[in-house]
């Protein structure tokens, strides 16, 4: 078990490594000059040369990464341009409004998606599965932002139930803050309960027709039995790491989301900082992001062995 | 016998399949089994034999419905039970063994969850009665230290060990009829007497009665006293095993017979001159290396093995899975690198480098196991064989065509067959496909690597004769490698045996059979049975008394 | 009706349809997708226009039409592109093994390393919005996962014996993989083009709806769902329609795409 973990989290590091060298080069390439857009227009060469002595750019590439590494393992990535905060804690302050919103949304649309999806695959082709899985694939087509915006249209401006603009958070005044996250947790939930209804669905169907669980009908316990004990757990697997697929990829896109609803999330700031040409934040959020999915994958990882205990030794 | 006294009767059953109202899987199927009775249901793939079985307990697949008979255990007609009543049953009246057993237990529960099961659902014992119970049976079936074992998972067990473990869950509530499908198919040779033998023992003590499915005529032969031979849905003879064994009245059930494997002539290749292939202390390592910075590990497959296979002669490599004996074939047919060693053809040695290579890869063909596997699924069998005449490319079309066509008459197929895809012919016609595809380009030497293993027991007889018919024509050297000790002694002028990448022992077929040298050979030997004619009918025995197993592998 | 069928024929005629709307919007639009006339803007639908005007008194249905051909075509790029150089790349991989196998999977996981929406972000603001910026940054994001389903399939065909038998009779290299690995690989990759449209679709639209896709004027889906947030309370049909054509391809495209699965390869089920 140990080894198990162990090499799991080795095999992290070269991932990671990649990871930052990966975003070095992005932020590098994008076109533009940063001194100069820091600087703006017109400026005395004498300042422009002080500027990037003071950066680092005048120096080669590799020195500039190492440089650029070592500030990043203490924390320091820098300051936004646009508005002088530094980067990680305005990041790790954005991530908190984003994380609780895909997070909340998430548990909710699993702890549906999955008991539904497996009672679908349990009566294969009767009309409830049709019905699961004819929803779930509607569900899912529909894209977050458009979804967000009828709900906007039918319960904000329509009934006039919902508050349409702004956003509360939660520590503030917790009720408040849950009537703004209804509907961008609704819209969430929705999509993400299409998506996970049809994975636990197929992977129910495949767990359903192996040896042991005629096997366990064999051994005469009862269909609830056989699926608590016997199918439950051992469907549950492939949906646990489309889970963390799910998660991650959230975090770039609740964007849309945040966008139609106005929540000041991590995905806002990443368009701001494109839209704002402010590279150090989108380094940051890129980096935090990329970081975060990479821990997130690894956690599953580890927790896999819980639905299949045969990873460990593999 | 009177009415009330058997266990079970299954009267003019039909299986049928959903959808479709005309179609039988089952037809009217009659028997009936007494308390504490073994009746044996013999059968080739596809003749129903599995859906009969799972359905008297109600566990076929649900897209196979029955279309009529009826099915009564103790009096009471099961398909008039409650599914609740049914349930009563099943793990404590009529219990099961499956084929597969890595596949039948469930990986992520412990092996004392699973075991524990049958008595949570069908008993009140309380909590330490119930591990009182589980560490009896499990002590019963052989596991050694059963209390250590109570919290692993199935796949820290050995196939045999996980048998076992399926025996000892059906077994545990000593039901009165148990149903074993296919119970020892999937094991390695050398297990599947250990585990037939625990498991009628098992019955024998408990009284429970028993329905033993397979397609192993002999096998069932020895343990049942009754058995019922089915064919194409239909149970086409039944009687006492001696009866069908000495006089079998139905065409199909004297086929099945014929199709046990004899020895075969006896061929003498002494003083022939170089061997046609030749190995020298080859040794293979497999390295295996796992993530970016993960250390490489070596395992040695194969260690320092010689043989040679003379101009004409049938070498057969046995062993155990695990025994190294497919590697040492693909070795040699150059399809894995090796470590050290050398490889000498017509005393020549071969290696990549080498002017001769493209001469010895045309000159060594391989048969594969797996005939649905070996036949790329896009080509047609005529593209199929003239494939295999890539560097023949002088050749004139018509010539290439009449190659093509006298080599699947050759192997008892017709022209209209080359144009057909290889999923549109039986596994017994894709064999010989695949055999037609190695000779075509007439090799000297031919690797056949289980190249029967896959067939069912009638085509297994005549794909095999085949093979032997056109070794005689064509004179090519084999080196026939097979788990299965019945079709080398048929087919094997000389016999190599090998455990763990090295050989135990080789030497003529006749010697190694008849006076085996090593323990290990006895233990292979004893797990077949051989089939004698005395006066008063037919007799079933065992070469050899079963071995010590751990003994034997340690 | 049955699962098999609904998925065939409901998401066949739903794409058929887009494709049809998508040619439609290339050779005849009822108004300039583009003309502005201030004079009648925010007509509800019906009068004139079928499908009523936006802020700028555009046709609604005219640049329904013309973003159904833009939001076609570069979905088609982008899969092209993913599909062609992620089949390149596995295949290479996959057969070769060895040190170019660990250098193209070292690229490949580097870039699954990032949300792929997140990845097309940033490359986004490497390449600039324009149209063939959106196709090599989705492309770019896309390509790994083919890479990735092509190699796994290349390395359990090189398993299967008749490659195997293929080496024994002699063929060269390139011989086999064009006649034998290939043609075999075209079962999954079939199939992971035709899911991937869908999400190339709606990570194209949602990236419009950012404002990074296509820029305006040229009409998109996402960017006329964008442009229609601040008039939802007077002309609710200009957040309506867009909205429901990329749903409805969408739809199309994922019951189509099960169909397309479940008989070209069963064991893919659910990815």
């Amino acid at each position: 078990m140990i080894k198990f973990v162990l090499s799991r989290l080795l095999s992290a590091v070269p991932t990671l490594f990649l990871v930052s060298v990966a975003v070095f080069t992005l932020i590098r390439l994008i076109p533009g000059d940063p001194v100069a857009l820091m600087l703006g227009d017109n400026v005395d060469p004498q300042v422009y040369a002080a500027m990037s002595h003071q950066l680092g750019l005048d120096r080669p590439i590799p020195v500039q990464f190492v440089l650029w590494l070592k500030s990043l393992l203490s924390g320091d990535l820098g300051r936004s341009i646009t508005s002088d905060q530094e980067v990680l804690p305005l990041v790790l302050h954005r991530f908190a409004i984003s994380a609780q919103l895909v997070l909340v949304a998430v548990t909710i649309a699993t702890v549906f998606a999955v008991p539904l999806g497996m009672l679908a695959a349990w009566r294969q082709n009767s009309a409830f599965d049709l019905g699961v899985v004819v929803g779930g694939t509607i569900l899912m087509s529909i894209p977050t932002f458009w979804m967000g915006l009828m709900m906007l249209l039918f319960f904000g401006l329509q009934l006039g139930w919902l508050p349409v603009l702004g956003y509360v958070s939660l520590g503030e005044n917790f009720w408040d803050g849950a009537v703004y996250l209804l509907m961008p947790v609704a819209t969430l939930v929705l999509h993400e309960t299409g998506i996970l209804v049809r994975m636990a669905r197929a992977s129910t169907l495949d767990v359903l027709r192996l040896d042991y669980v005629t096997h366990a009908r064999a051994k005469g316990l009862s269909e609830g039995q056989v699926l608590r004990r016997h199918v439950a757990r051992n469907a549950f697997g492939p949906t646990w790491t489309l889970l963390g697929l799910i998660l991650g990829n959230l975090l770039g896109g609740v964007a849309v989301v945040e966008t139609v609803f106005t929540i000041p999330g991590l995905g806002r700031l990443i368009v701001e900082s494109i839209f704002g040409r402010d590279y150090p934040v989108l380094q940051g959020c890129l980096l935090f992001v990329a970081i975060t999915y990479v821990v997130v994958n690894l956690i599953v990882d580890l927790c896999y062995p819980i639905f299949d205990p045969r990873v460990k030794s593999a | 016998m009177s009415e009330t006294s058997e266990l079970l009767r299954v009267d003019t059953l039909e299986l049928g399949i959903a959808h479709l109202p005309e179609a039988r899987i089952v037809r009217k199927a009659s028997f009936e089994i007494q308390p504490g009775e073994f009746v044996g249901l013999v059968g080739e793939s596809g003749s129903g034999k599995t859906m009969l079985g799972r359905s008297i307990i109600g566990l076929q697949p649900s897209a196979i419905v029955p279309r009529g008979g009826s099915i009564t255990f103790r009096g009471k007609d099961l398909s008039a039970m409650s599914a609740k009543d049914l349930r009563h049953l099943r793990g404590a009246e009529i219990g099961m063994v499956f084929q597969e057993p890595m596949t039948s237990l469930n990986p992520s529960m412990t092996i004392g969850q699973q075991l524990e099961e049958p008595l949570q659902v069908h008993t009140k014992l309380s909590a330490t009665e119930r591990r009182g119970e589980i560490l009896e049976i499990m002590e019963r079936v052989g596991i050694p230290s059963p209390e250590d074992r109570l919290k692993d998972y199935p796949h820290e067990f050995s196939g045999g060990m996980r048998q076992r473990i399926m025996l000892a869950s059906a077994m545990l509530l000593k039901p009165a009829l148990l149903i074993a499908d296919e119970p020892t198919t999937a094991l390695d040779a050398l297990v599947q007497r250990e585990v037939l033998e625990l498991m009628v023992e098992l019955s024998r003590e408990n009284g429970t009665a028993l329905l033993l499915i397979s397609h192993d005529l002999p096998m069932v032969a020895r343990y049942c006293e009754r058995i019922m031979v089915m064919c194409q849905g239909e149970i086409v003879e039944a009687g006492p095993a001696q009866t069908i064994l000495a006089c079998p009245q139905n065409a199909y059930t004297r086929k099945l017979l014929a199709a046990m494997p004899k020895r075969g002539p006896v061929r003498s290749f002494e003083g022939a001159e170089t061997p046609i292939v030749e190995v020298r202390d080859l040794s293979v390592d497999y390295v295996s290396r796992s993530g970016l910075l993960a250390r490489t590990s070596r395992k040695r497959a194969l260690n320092r093995v010689s043989l040679s296979v003379r101009r004409g002669e049938v070498v057969a490599l046995v062993g155990a899975s695990g025994s190294g004996k497919t590697t040492l074939g693909r070795a040699i047919a150059h399809l894995i690198p090796t470590s050290e060693g050398e490889i000498l053809f017509r005393g020549q040695p071969v290696s990549k480098r080498n002017s001769e290579w493209m001469d010895y890869r045309l000159n060594c063909q391989m048969i594969f196991q797996d005939p649905f596997s070996s036949l790329d699924p896009r080509f047609t069998i005529r593209r199929i064989l003239s494939e295999a005449l890539y560097h023949e490319k002088a050749q004139e079309v018509s010539v290439r065509e009449d190659r093509i066509r006298q080599a699947i008459l050759e192997v008892g197929l017709e022209e209209m067959h080359l144009d057909r895809l290889p999923h549109e012919m039986s596994g017994g016609q894709r064999q010989r496909v695949a055999i037609a595809r190695s000779i075509i380009s007439e090799p000297d030497f031919v690797i056949a690597d289980e190249a029967v293993s896959a067939l069912d027991v009638t085509v297994q007889a005549q794909v095999l004769e085949l093979l032997a018919d056109l070794q005689k024509k064509h004179g090519f050297s084999c080196l026939f490698i097979s788990h299965d000790l019945g079709v080398v002694e048929q087919l094997a002028d000389r016999v190599v045996v090998m455990r763990d990448g090295e050989i135990v022992e080789q030497g003529l077929r006749d010697t190694v059979f008849d006076v085996p040298k090593s323990d290990y050979t006895r233990a292979l030997l004893s797990a077949i049975p051989t089939l004698r004619r005395t006066q008063t009918g037919v007799e079933l025995s065992w070469r050899f008394d079963a071995p010590n197993v751990a003994e034997v592998t340690r | 009706m049955s699962i098999g069928k609904t998925n065939k024929y409901l998401g066949g005629l739903l794409v058929a349809f887009f494709l049809l709307a998508a040619f439609f919007g290339w050779v005849y639009t009822p108004f300039d997708p583009l003309a502005i006339n201030l004079r009648a803007k925010l007509e509800a639908p019906g009068s004139g226009h079928l499908l009523g005007t936006d802020e700028y008194g555009r046709d609604v249905i005219s640049r329904l039409l013309t973003a159904a051909r833009t939001s076609v075509s570069i979905s088609l790029l982008t899969v092209s592109f993913a599909v062609i150089f992620g089949t390149l790349l596995g295949s290479v991989s996959g057969y070769a093994r060895g040190w170019v196998d660990r250098l193209v999977m070292l690229f490949t996981d580097t870039l699954l390393a990032f949300p792929s929406i997140l990845l097309a972000l940033a490359l986004l603001s490497i390449l600039g919005a324009n149209m063939y910026g959106v196709v090599l940054a989705l492309g770019l994001a896309y390509m790994p996962t083919v890479t990735r389903v092509v190699r796994g399939a290349v390395m359990s065909l090189r398993e299967q014996q008749f490659i195997e038998a293929s080496r024994l009779m002699g063929h060269p290299v390139h011989y086999t993989l064009w006649a034998h690995v290939v043609p075999n690989c075209l079962a999954p990759v079939i199939v992971i083009a035709t899911s991937m449209f869908g999400s190339v679709l709606l990570t194209e639209s949602a990236l419009s709806f950012l404002g990074l896709g296509v820029p305006p004027p040229a009409p998109t889906w996402g960017n006329m769902l964008a442009g229609a947030r601040p008039y939802m309370a007077q002309a609710p049909w200009l957040g309506i329609f867009p909205g429901l054509c990329i749903a409805l391809t969408l739809l199309g495209i994922n019951l189509f795409g099960d169909y397309v699965r479940d008989r070209f390869d069963p064991r893919m089920r659910g990815l």
